[in-house]
């Protein structure tokens, strides 16, 4: 079976943040919004290059989001950037009304999502922000699993005209999709292939899912991987293809299971091909404060809970 | 340059569509409206630098933010009557597959409209992007907004108030109308606002006053001041005084008809005090 190697562990927000290093330099109209977290997003050199369209925009995220959706009218493309729970939750109706509802070509980028960003615990561990988002009609809805593709990411949806949340983390996590490679929006990319068990996975529990293979390859399971870095629009031919080969599926993600990728995935089977599923997800629960590692043994959602439930999916088919 | 003469006409004509639209549906936002009836017509015919064809970018010329979204009435009816869309598509307002939503939005397509608005309170911050923006492609127009004073109560304009004045957003001219009056009853009542000219001043903002805020005159005079005065670093907040219902006898000076629509035989007194002066749609 195919392999990936982790180059070395990098935060996803620091490729967020040199992607947008690099849209400074390459486009004009790309403009860069913060709620004083200038550091935490890595926008410092965005900021110290181009600092007459860097805006500061003090710990107000709501006028952050409206002044956002402002900027493109005149020709802006507007990346804002904020902890995943203030760009999400705290503006839900600002995002809906002056950014979806308004089809206002904003990027809303959000680090420090789900349970890994740590220690802070609960008040800032989101783990409901792709239900948000993906209910909102419009909204493209990314979650990339580590630092290379973050930054391909930030570079693509600003070729992309309409709203986008782009979702990614505080961790240092596995590095090992291609240095500079392409990112498609709505494309999901097949890692493993394998005829017993689909696992689909996004964020950085991909890397998860590619452990948790390897480990049921020594058990004679071959596993087929799917990276599905955009939730909203799914893939769904990839999903439906895969299945049909395989007759089960793991859908695996930092997220609660009502409202996640999971829960995207079962409408799509429930439509189109009913098939047994796992959902490697938090269930309906906060977080609490601990090392990202303790938090993933704890809540379910590491290598060995994906490779449980892929164990365990097969023996519904 | 329209006669002050042609401008009142026109607000007869835009109370007779406001009374017209909400009446025919059974619902809308009259009272606001009718109040601000002479605010819209001054604004769109005399005071802002407008280009003819409607784009979304809108570089080049002086923008619009109506943040309080539920007078659309007086919205649309200007905005048909200053040639961005048929007046005839009044007829539309509030109906199924209208471009006339009963909040204003762009989702339609509907011209002249630039974001959605009707949940309150975040008109000022989408006028803030909008004049950011300007400054950024050195373009030297303003862009106007208006909110309603019971509307302050949200604090996101509060933020927005904020960062305004402390990033020196000096091409923004955001009017208050202050007709003392929301839903529930006057603001008084429901959250006394304080004294919303020594607010906006101790945020760092210019404030002018329109005393009279139902004369074309006197928001003139004001709209005129307010334009002279950016560019100086400041923002400038118009507290324009008005009376909710304004034109209509029974509508006026009470929050009865903040969201209420008149029946027949109401229509019938609200026109013939207003007598037409341009075509009805």
């Amino acid at each position: 079976m195919k392999t990936y190697t982790n180059t070395e562990n990098k935060d996803t927000r620091s490729g967020f943040g040199d992607g947008l290093t690099e849209l400074g330099k390459t486009n004009e109209n790309v403009v860069a919004l913060c709620a004083d977290l200038t550091g935490s997003l890595k926008m410092g050199d965005f900021k110290a290059n181009h600092p007459e369209r860097f805006f500061q925009i003090g710990i107000a995220e709501a006028n952050m989001i409206g002044i956002a959706a402002g900027m493109t009218i005149g020709g802006k493309i507007p990346f804002t950037g904020t902890f995943a729970n203030f760009s999400t939750g705290r503006v839900y109706d600002q995002i809906r009304q002056s950014v979806a509802y308004s089809d206002k070509n904003v990027k809303i980028c959000a680090s420090h999502a789900g349970i890994t960003l740590g220690e802070d615990g609960a008040t800032h561990q989101i783990l409901e922000d792709i239900g948000l988002m993906k209910m909102l009609p419009g909204m493209t809805v990314i979650n990339t699993c580590d630092y290379n593709q973050t930054k391909a990411a930030t570079l693509a949806i600003a070729q992309h005209h309409g709203p986008v949340y782009l979702r990614f983390g505080r961790p240092k996590v596995a590095n090992f999709t291609p240095e500079n490679g392409t990112f498609e929006i709505g494309k999901a990319v097949q890692l493993t292939e394998g005829n017993d068990v689909t696992i689909v996975a996004t964020g950085h529990l991909v890397w998860e899912a590619l452990e948790a293979s390897k480990a049921l390859n020594e058990n004679g399971i071959s596993a087929e991987v799917i990276n599905i870095h955009t939730i909203k629009p799914l893939d769904e031919k990839a999903i439906l293809e895969s299945v049909s080969k395989t007759g089960c599926i793991v859908t695996a993600e930092e997220h609660n299971y009502l409202g996640g990728l999971g829960e995207s995935v079962a409408r799509v089977l429930a439509q189109h091909k009913p098939t047994p599923q796992e959902f490697v997800a938090t269930k309906d629960t906060f977080g609490e404060s601990g090392t990202p590692a303790q938090l993933m043994e704890k809540y379910g959602l590491n290598s060995a809970a994906i490779e449980k439930a892929a164990k365990n999916v097969m023996k519904r088919k | 340059m329209p006669s002050i003469q042609q401008l009142e006409d026109l607000t007869t004509q835009v109370r007779r569509d406001i009374l017209r639209m909400v009446h025919k549906v059974n619902s809308g936002h009259p009272g606001g409206s009718l109040g601000c009836a002479e605010f819209f017509v001054t604004l769109y015919n005399e005071i802002m630098e407008r280009k003819e064809e409607f784009d979304m970018d809108g570089n080049g010329e002086d923008l619009f933010f109506l943040s309080n979204g539920h007078i659309s009435p007086v919205f649309y009816s200007v905005l048909a009557r200053a040639g961005y869309f048929p007046v005839e598509e009044l007829n539309t307002f509030r109906l199924i597959d209208s471009r006339l939503q009963g909040h204003p939005t762009t989702h339609e397509g509907l011209p002249g409209v630039r974001i959605a608005s009707g949940s309150l309170g975040q008109g000022l911050s989408v006028a803030i992007g909008a004049a950011e923006t300007k400054k950024l492609n050195n373009d030297n127009h303003i862009i106007f907004t208006l909110h309603g004073d019971g509307e302050l109560q949200e604090g996101q304009n509060w933020e927005a108030i904020m960062y305004a004045a402390g990033k020196n957003i000096d091409n923004l001219i955001a009017t208050i109308d202050l007709n003392g009056q929301q839903i529930d009853g006057s603001t008084d009542d429901v959250l006394p606002l304080g004294s919303i000219k020594e607010k906006f001043e101790a945020f760092g903002w210019i404030v002018l006053e329109i005393e009279d805020g139902n004369t074309i005159e006197a928001i003139i005079k004001g709209l005129t001041k307010a334009k002279s005065l950016a560019g100086n670093g400041k923002p400038v907040c118009v507290l324009l005084k008005t009376v909710m219902g304004n034109g209509v006898d029974f509508m006026m000076h009470t929050h009865a008809w903040h969201g209420k629509a008149p029946n027949d035989e109401q229509l019938e007194i609200g026109l013939a005090q207003n007598a037409e002066t341009l075509k009805d749609y």
